[in-house]
């Protein structure tokens, strides 16, 4: 097994670990910050159902976004819509049998992986063309799209250009879940993925990435609008009644 | 005030977004409260000596107490889509009012301190030390803020700048930089019971003159009656509804509408403001100690019903934060709500506004009107953003855009709405809201009208609009001052309850 097999596994091991620990700690940190007022941006939803429809707008289909503009909603949610099919396409080489509703997808996950890199070029297009959004945007926004863009590009080479062996990095990934490692194809292009997914694991949950989580934790978008029906109280609030 | 004469920026043609014009507002800067203010109502004197130390460690309080800002630190993307809402970015071209980038005057910090990627590579995430400079930013810029969340509505995530803006604010007072317009109101409130400083006798004797004037001119005995045990309903309005003009005459309105429906009311001299500027400054225990005085008033008045005055934060404060700081609502099991909940009707909405109190009544045909009294005016309705993006009125979403309506169509014939990307949830702020209201910062405020100017302008020139009706002290108190800068009268102004009082018959004269 070349050295190469090995890099990966360990990086692939640390990597997961920094992401599920990191992530797991800043969900209970959103969860565990109380929320003393109710602030939900009205007209909002008045009970939970409604509560988790709005979400579902928003998360599925960036209703917000689409109300405000158009240019970035189009880019962003071609942009995600199609990192939600590749993702869920590239769930087989996770899982063996492969599940009947990612096996019936897969079709669609091909013009996914270009919807996804044409979505990233409009949002990178726009932060050097749009003069409010080009005085916003930080280096690291440049490197998140850099990122992203470079991932899709070595997947799509791999794709349609310079195949790899697919079967032999599926036997690697579910060697590594079983934690028997089998040797990974050698191949620069998958190399290069490999490695920037990497990356992009371990800065998530220290990154503006945490927007996903933060969404479904956004007090103006997830609390129900009944403040005259039900009493609202934060633990630290409450010891300042009757005083 | 010294400096450069206040001007008006001119109408834009098609509403296009500005060109950036970096530092236009940076001179911008509201006087700082002294040290008397200050310590009264328990804030340091003056800038703490080891200020950024405080600093800090009261960012990382509130971040520990406030989910939203928690959430909102972490989670903006920079996509933009906020850039172009705030009234002051497009009335001043100045980046820094573009929401993003007033929050990121906190962002930047926070990343400093309290991230990973900030500690190692602050450049790289933008990250910056809490620096003097980086305080001048945030004292002007955070009062440049009328926390009207707008830009909130159009944030995919519903990142809510007013939210960052009250943390600063709070983090500022802290540290011994208040500001001294809103802090020296928080000290009359506390003292006197009204924003105004307008103590009891003073009160007493404005509502006698009211009730002569109203005898006068209508011939009946229009009562104001204040601190009257046993009352069915307690009137918590703003303070400025007692003297100034035009928020005087929707006081008379809604002292008509009692009288017409035969309900007892009953205002009160401890509790003689709706206003609550702990909002503003994001100190909830502040918020708190505002609002008792009302809990404290209902209770001791023995009131069935608690209706609010016209007042677009007061409205927020008191729909959506009451129940939670003073157990005035529905739902609360501890002994701290039952108290009041054993007292007051639930067969009402508590609180309720004044505008659902009309509406009900007219739907139950208890109040008749002569419509032509207000035909002399063509009228629009420009909604407060804490009413319209903050609360609600009635049972169902979107009540707080139709009820205010539904009264100006039951008591006049002309009414003419604003462009629609301007009225409901998208209005416009009138550029006075959230504790910037100050003739220090006249020149902000004149600039952050534009947007709803604009669209005045248009249904003025189109359709002869010549009142725009609001349900907002300050609302009211901003355009009187900033109307004649866009070239109209200043009396186009007025409340809605202003119309109901021109056209309600009084019942007891026919
Ligand atoms: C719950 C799931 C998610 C939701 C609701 C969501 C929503 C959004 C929205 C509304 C935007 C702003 C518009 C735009 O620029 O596209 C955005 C931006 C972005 N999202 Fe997500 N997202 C989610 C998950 C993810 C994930 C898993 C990733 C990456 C692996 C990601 C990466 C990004 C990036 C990099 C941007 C910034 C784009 C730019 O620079 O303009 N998102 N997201
Ligand atoms: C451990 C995780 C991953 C592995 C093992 C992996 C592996 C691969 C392989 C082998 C291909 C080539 C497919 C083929 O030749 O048919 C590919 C394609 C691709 N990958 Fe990944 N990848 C991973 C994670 C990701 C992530 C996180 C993204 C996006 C952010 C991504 C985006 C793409 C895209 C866009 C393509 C091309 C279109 C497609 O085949 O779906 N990959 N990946
Ligand atoms: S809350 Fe209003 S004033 Fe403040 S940044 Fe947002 S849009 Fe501007
Ligand atoms: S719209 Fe929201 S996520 Fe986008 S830049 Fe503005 S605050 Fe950040």
């Amino acid at each position: 097994m070349t050295a190469a097999t090995y890099f990966f596994a360990i990086l692939f091991y640390a990597a997961t670990a920094l992401l599920v620990v990191g992530l797991i700690y800043k969900i209970a940190d959103f969860a565990r910050t109380p929320a003393p007022l109710l602030i939900p941006t009205t007209p909002a939803p008045t009970t939970t159902g409604g509560v988790v429809f709005r979400m579902f707008r928003e998360v599925a289909l960036f209703e917000s976004l689409f109300k405000s503009n158009l240019w970035i909603w189009a880019f962003g949610w071609m942009f995600h819509m199609g990192l939600f099919l590749v993702l869920a396409r590239h769930l087989r080489y996770f899982t063996e049998p492969v599940w009947t509703w990612v096996a019936l997808i897969q079709p669609f996950g091909l013009y996914a992986g270009f919807a996804m890199a044409a979505g990233l070029a409009g949002l990178w297009a726009r932060r050097f063309l749009v003069e409010r959004i080009r005085y916003i945007s930080t280096p690291s926004d440049h490197l998140m799209l850099a990122l992203l863009l470079g991932i899709a590009a070595t997947g799509l080479l791999m794709k349609f250009v310079m195949h790899t062996d697919i079967v032999a990095v599926k036997t690697f990934f579910l060697g590594l879940m079983r934690f028997d490692i089998q040797p990974l194809p050698e191949h620069p292009g998958l190399y290069i993925h490999l490695g920037l997914v990497a990356i992009l694991m371990i800065v998530f949950p220290i990154s503006k990435l945490l927007h996903a989580p933060g969404v479904f934790f956004s007090p103006s978008r997830n609390q129900a609008d009944n403040p005259r029906e039900a009493r609202h109280l934060a633990p630290w609030a409450a010891k300042l009644d009757a005083k | 005030m010294a400096g450069p004469e206040i001007k008006a920026p001119p109408f834009r043609d098609i509403p296009t977004i500005p060109a950036l014009i970096p530092g236009a507002m940076a001179a911008s800067k509201p006087y700082v409260a002294n040290q008397k203010v200050q310590e009264g109502i328990g804030f340091r004197g003056e800038l703490a000596e080891n200020w950024q130390e405080l600093a800090i460690e009261k960012m990382g309080d509130l971040l520990g107490k406030y989910r939203s800002l928690k959430v909102y630190m972490d989670s903006c993307v920079h996509c933009g889509a906020c850039t172009d809402k705030c009234h002051y970015f497009i009335g001043t071209g100045d980046p820094k009012n573009m929401p993003v980038a007033r929050q990121e005057l906190m962002r930047s910090v926070y990343r400093r301190y309290f991230t990973l990627p900030g500690k190692l590579f602050p450049s790289l995430v933008g990250a910056k030390d809490l620096t003097k400079e980086v305080l001048d930013d945030w004292y002007s810029y955070f009062w440049q803020c009328s926390e009207c969340r707008r830009c909130s509505l159009f944030c995919p995530y519903g990142i809510d700048t007013a939210e960052v803006t009250m943390a600063a604010r709070a983090i500022m007072d802290h540290i011994g930089l208040g500001q001294k317009y809103s802090n020296e109101i928080l000290a009359k409130v506390n003292k006197i019971g009204n924003n105004l400083g307008l103590p009891g006798p003073a009160l007493e004797d404005t509502l006698q003159g009211l009730e002569e004037d109203v005898k006068e001119e209508t011939g009946v005995d229009v009562k104001f009656p204040l601190d009257v045990k046993g009352a069915d309903v307690l009137l918590i309005t703003p303070s400025a509804d007692f003297f100034a003009e035009p928020h005087i005459d929707s006081l008379i309105g809604y002292a008509k509408v009692f009288h017409a429906a035969g309900i007892s009311w009953t205002l009160s001299s401890y509790a003689s403001e709706a206003g609550n500027f702990g909002l503003f400054n994001g100190s909830y225990e502040m918020m708190q100690k505002v609002a008792m005085r009302i809990r404290d008033s209902a209770l001791e008045l023995g009131v069935k019903r608690i209706v609010v005055g016209e007042c677009g934060h007061a409205w927020r404060v008191a729909y959506a934060f009451w129940n939670t700081l003073t157990g005035l609502g529905g739902g609360g099991t501890d002994p701290f709500s039952i108290e009041l909940q054993k007292q007051l009707d639930p067969t009402f909405r508590q609180p309720s506004h004044i505008c659902e109190v009309t509406w009900d009544l007219i739907q139950q045909g208890k109040l008749k009107f002569d419509k032509s009294a207000n035909d002399h005016r063509t009228i629009t309705f420009h909604d407060s953003c804490n009413v319209a993006r903050a609360s609600r009125m009635g049972d169902s979403p979107g009540g707080q855009f139709d009820i205010p309506r539904n009264i100006i169509k039951a008591v006049a014939n002309n009414y003419v709405e604003m462009e629609k990307s301007t009225v409901r949830e998208k209005t416009f702020c009138c550029g006075g809201g959230g504790g910037v209201l100050t003739d220090d910062l006249l020149d902000i405020r004149v600039k952050g009208a534009l947007p709803r100017m604009e669209a005045l302008k248009q249904v003025s020139d189109h359709d002869g609009v010549n009142f725009m009706a609001t349900i907002c002290a300050i609302c009211k108190a901003q355009f009187t001052k900033v109307l004649p800068y866009y070239g109209f009268n200043m009396r186009v102004v007025g409340g809605v309850h202003q119309l109901v009082s021109t056209a309600i018959k009084l019942g007891d004269e026919q």
